[in-house]
């Protein structure tokens, strides 16, 4: 297939593209729209914000997830907050700079027509959640309040305590259950999508696991979004809930769609560390920590005294020392690999050694212990509920853990990915957050695809597409189903000895060595020789217990892990190619004297699309240039 | 590695309307620092290998917010730490040699799936009966056109709290889901939003609630000590005032 990467970007002034394009693109009649199905597969912020706006137009939405509910989609999870343009504070935040901070932040990987056009509807997404009853925090005056977040230097963070990600999604999710109510919107909860189905170059339907009765249901329509959350579970130690999974954008890869920047992925330096090898999952400490902790190790390798029993003079505050403008407050990537560096070199505390501190003393000597109990009481809570250390005495453990995935389905302007009718939406899409994520970006970008974004677009393409009738027992539904019916089989037949979890395991700790947060040629290399060695292993080895035709976790469990098992393949094959470090992604190679991301801008400034091109064979790679109008790249500098 | 041993009695339930029954199970090499959850994947990944069925359990964030985990522990929902979810139970609590007793959230509203899993949709469709305010995207004004007192904000943050789990249902001796929709009513009559829409939420909320067969509460005060999120009883209390005013008015 020649495919020829066009992202749509509408002409004009960049303020002025987003209500250009609006205005271009077509409509349909309102009378008609209930003539048109779409497939909305996901239920998170992008999801559920995108099937509740459609219903609300009047379209026939089919909605799936994963999970028992709508509302207990990953998204619940996030704590921070949610960014907006709005310059409460009066602290000259305005759209333009949420704008240049994203592009920024994203270390010049993204496209600016996409970021601007996010900055600019920032603003109607606090409106709407508002107006939708969600409590956000507010001021004793009774409007608003905002944070500042991870290192911003405005306050543009909107925030319900330490629960913003659940409020938000209950806010979408009622909106979901009112379309629900009016007969617009179908739920279809504890369905996994397994197939893509693709009829004469578009996308027109997707085949479904029930997971009560293990029976593959197809479902047709005019159009396919996906808003199925990120892929950080390659790593199996991540953030995320243990349902997410790359498998609904793996299966459109591999019926056409181009994955885009798969390397780029964010790793979170405030997580408690891992304790032992049952562990499942890694739990996130809010970012807002390192407003008032302050990160240190010992400076002699191996010294294990206990932390109070360490004097000033022989701690060494790597980050204030690195970074004195920034201090404790670096980005994302920045903190994590330099919590890596003082761990490599022998002066990582706790058992493992593979954590650092981040101590409190001195902020309770400043601000006395109500105070900080007051901002961060809850977070100490919960961190000495798991470790059973008591933030109080003994300064908290913290270590880096894969948290967010900025890579994706590529998507154009309109997020139509290379798949005509197949649309992708929220973190599972490539497209605004370029190498790296600013904290309070994600919900940001999810509402704002389905709130604002979709119900535009997806429009547009329904009304310049006529399409014929469709029904689910097409033969491209059969073919589909058959097709998800034989990997199914062969997950069953195997009959191995291994668990698909202990094989996960394997696979997420050779990501987390050659492909985690220091990258380089040689790691990649053995990654990628042994990456289908555990493949091979998996599918021989493996032990999936029961049948297909009954609740079954270990099948589904199995059925994420394989589909992890080429995913990771290609996450590899795009670190190994993209030899610069930018944002998340970092190569050894690529690095300034003092040991510092180096950016690659004339070979690299673009962004990286795969094409799947068989079983057995190299994928392909495209590459959309970026072109860089407003804002120049320059080295990101925290010194 | 020398951990705990534990024996476990995990209520086993083919599917919907099949026969269940507790059975046991033993478990070592325990450590202190694992979550419940994380002693069940041990169990689970032992009986894989065993050739056996590995028990059913929802779960998903693993951190106490999604909702999805269920579990009633020693005949107490979500276990016996109050304000926690069974995925945020630690094993630290227990010692080498107990008995745990493992069931699921049990009530005519919640049919069993299998083994520890249940059907609560019956809480969407409450949740479409009105638990929402009637807005769509692109109509909102400005959000600080409407003013809210702080601590009218803060109260209704405290009910919104709720995850949606269940548990209170599963702690009622009516299996009344009460606390649930108080908690969704309260939120929205507490603020100015939710305002236009007060007396039709709580009416029809509550009609859909008898409708899926929860029960009436009668101040037993059982799903307030096991609710994970702290939702207290006074929102009932609140709700049956929604509820007067409501009936008034229409
Ligand atoms: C602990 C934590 C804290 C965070 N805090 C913040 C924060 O403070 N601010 C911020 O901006 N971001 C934060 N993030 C990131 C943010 O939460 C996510 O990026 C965002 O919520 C993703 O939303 P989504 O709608 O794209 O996907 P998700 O919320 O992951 O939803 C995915 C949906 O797709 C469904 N699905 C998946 N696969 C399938 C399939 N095969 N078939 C059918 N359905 C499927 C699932 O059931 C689910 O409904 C945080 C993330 C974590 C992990
Ligand atoms: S698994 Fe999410 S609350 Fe327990």
């Amino acid at each position: 297939m020649s495919i020829t990467l066009d992202a749509k970007i509408p002409s004009g002034p960049i303020e002025k593209k987003w209500d250009k394009h609006r205005f271009d693109l077509k409509l349909v009649n309102p009378a008609n729209r209930r003539k048109y199905d779409v497939i909305v597969v996901g239920t998170g912020l992008a999801g559920a914000s995108a099937a509740a706006s459609l219903g609300e137009l009047g379209y026939n939405v089919l909605s799936f997830c994963i999970q028992d509910s709508p509302r207990r989609a990953h998204s619940i999870a996030a704590q921070g907050g949610i960014n907006a343009a709005k310059n409460y504070p009066n602290d000259s935040d305005s759209v333009w700079r949420l704008f240049y901070d994203t592009l920024k932040g994203g270390d010049y990987r993204a496209r600016e027509a996409n970021v601007y056009r996010l900055a600019q509807v920032s603003n109607a997404i606090i409106d709407h959640c508002t107006a939708q009853g969600v409590p956000f925090g507010r001021e004793y005056g009774g409007l608003l309040a905002n944070r500042s977040f991870g290192g911003a230097q405005v306050s543009r963070t909107f925030y319900c305590r330490g629960q913003t990600g659940q409020q938000l999604l209950l806010g979408a999710y009622g909106s979901l259950m009112r379309q629900a109510c009016s007969g617009r919107v179908k739920v279809f909860a504890r369905r996994e999508m397994v197939e893509l189905v693709v009829v004469k170059g578009r996308a027109r339907g997707i085949v479904c696991r029930n997971l009560v009765t293990g029976k593959l249901e197809s479902y047709a329509a005019h159009a396919v979004c996906l808003a199925t959350g990120g892929y950080g579970n390659a790593f199996f130690l991540s953030t995320n809930a243990n349902s997410c999974n790359a498998s609904a954008i793996w299966r459109a890869y591999k019926k056409g769609a181009l994955f885009a920047n798969p390397c780029f992925t964010q790793i979170h330096p405030t997580c408690i560390p891992v304790s032992g090898t049952y562990q499942s999952k890694l739990t996130l400490m809010s970012e807002s920590l390192r407003n008032d902790g302050r990160v240190w190790v010992p400076k002699k390798a191996g010294d294990k005294r206990s932390p109070d029993q360490i004097p000033e003079e022989e701690r060494d505050y790597y980050l204030e020392r690195r970074y004195p403008a920034f201090g404790n407050l670096v980005p994302r990537d920045v903190a994590s690999r330099a919590s890596k560096a003082v761990c490599d070199a022998g002066q990582g505390v706790g058992p493992t050694g593979l954590s650092v501190y981040l101590d409190f003393r001195d902020a309770i000597a400043r601000d006395g212990l109500d105070s900080i109990r007051a901002k961060y009481g809850n977070l100490i809570d919960m961190y000495h509920h798991i470790t059973d250390e008591d933030p109080h005495k003994l300064p908290m453990r913290i270590f880096p853990a894969v948290h967010y995935t900025m890579g994706g389905l590529w998507v154009d302007y309109n997020l139509m990915t290379t798949i005509p009718g197949l649309f992708c939406l929220g973190e599972a899409n490539f497209s605004d957050h370029g190498a790296n994520r600013l904290g309070a970006s994600a919900l940001m970008q999810g509402l704002a695809d389905g709130y604002f974004v979709i119900p535009a677009t997806l429009s547009g393409y329904l009304a310049s597409e006529k399409q014929e009738a469709l029904k689910a027992d097409a033969p491209e539904f059969k073919e589909a189903e058959a097709q998800a019916d034989a990997r199914i089989r062969k997950l069953l037949s195997a009959e191995g000895k291994r668990t698909a979890v202990e094989l996960h395991r394997e696979l997420g700790k050779l990501m987390w060595e050659d492909c985690g947060m220091w990258r380089n040629e040689s790691g990649l290399k053995r990654a990628l020789e042994r990456i289908p060695e555990l493949r091979e292993e998996f599918h021989k080895n493996v032990r999936v217990p029961g049948k297909n035709e009954e609740f079954n976790q270990s099948l589904e469990r199995s059925g994420r892990v394989a589909d992890y098992l080429e995913c990771a393949e290609l996450i590899v094959r795009d670190a190994l190619e993209r030899r610069e470090s930018c944002g998340g992604h970092f190569r050894e190679e690529s690095r300034t004297p003092d040991g510092e991301a180096l950016r690659d801008d004339e070979k690299f400034c673009h962004v990286a699309a795969w094409e799947y091109a068989g079983e057995g064979k190299a994928p392909e790679l495209h590459k959309e240039p970026l072109a860089f109008e407003h804002c120049k790249p320059s080295q990101r500098s925290y010194k | 590695m020398s951990g705990m041993k534990l024996t476990l009695k995990i209520w086993r339930q083919k599917g919907p309307g099949a026969p269940g029954e507790l059975r046991s199970y033993g478990v070592q090499d325990i450590s202190p620092d694992m979550s419940f959850l994380e002693m069940l994947d041990v169990l689970n990944e032992q009986l894989i290998k065993l050739g056996e069925d590995p028990v059913a359990f929802d779960h998903d964030c693993r951190e106490g917010i999604c909702g999805m985990c269920s579990l009633v522990i020693d005949g107490r929902a979500h276990g016996k730490d109050s304000g926690k979810t069974s995925c945020d139970m630690r094993m630290r609590g227990y010692q080498d040699g107990d008995t745990i007793a493992i069931e699921p959230f049990r009530a005519k509203g919640f049919p069993v799936v299998k083994d520890l899993v249940v059907d609560r949709s019956a809480f969407d469709r409450i949740m479409q009966a009105g638990g929402y305010v009637s807005v769509n995207a692109g109509s909102a004004p400005e959000a600080h056109s409407l003013p809210v007192p702080y601590e009218k904000a803060e109260a209704a943050m405290d009910h919104a709290a709720c995850i949606g789990c269940g548990a209170c249902v599963a702690a009622c001796p009516n299996a009344s889901a009460m606390l649930f929709v108080s908690a969704k009513v309260s939120q929205l009559a507490l603020l100015p939003q939710g305002g236009p829409e007060r007396a039709r939420r709580a009416l029809s909320m509550l009609e859909q609630h008898d409708k899926e067969g929860f029960g009436n509460c009668t101040n037993e005060g059982e799903c307030e000590k096991v609710c994970p999120k702290s939702v207290k009883i006074s929102s009932i209390a609140r709700l049956n005032r929604e509820f007067l005013r409501a009936s008034v008015l229409y």
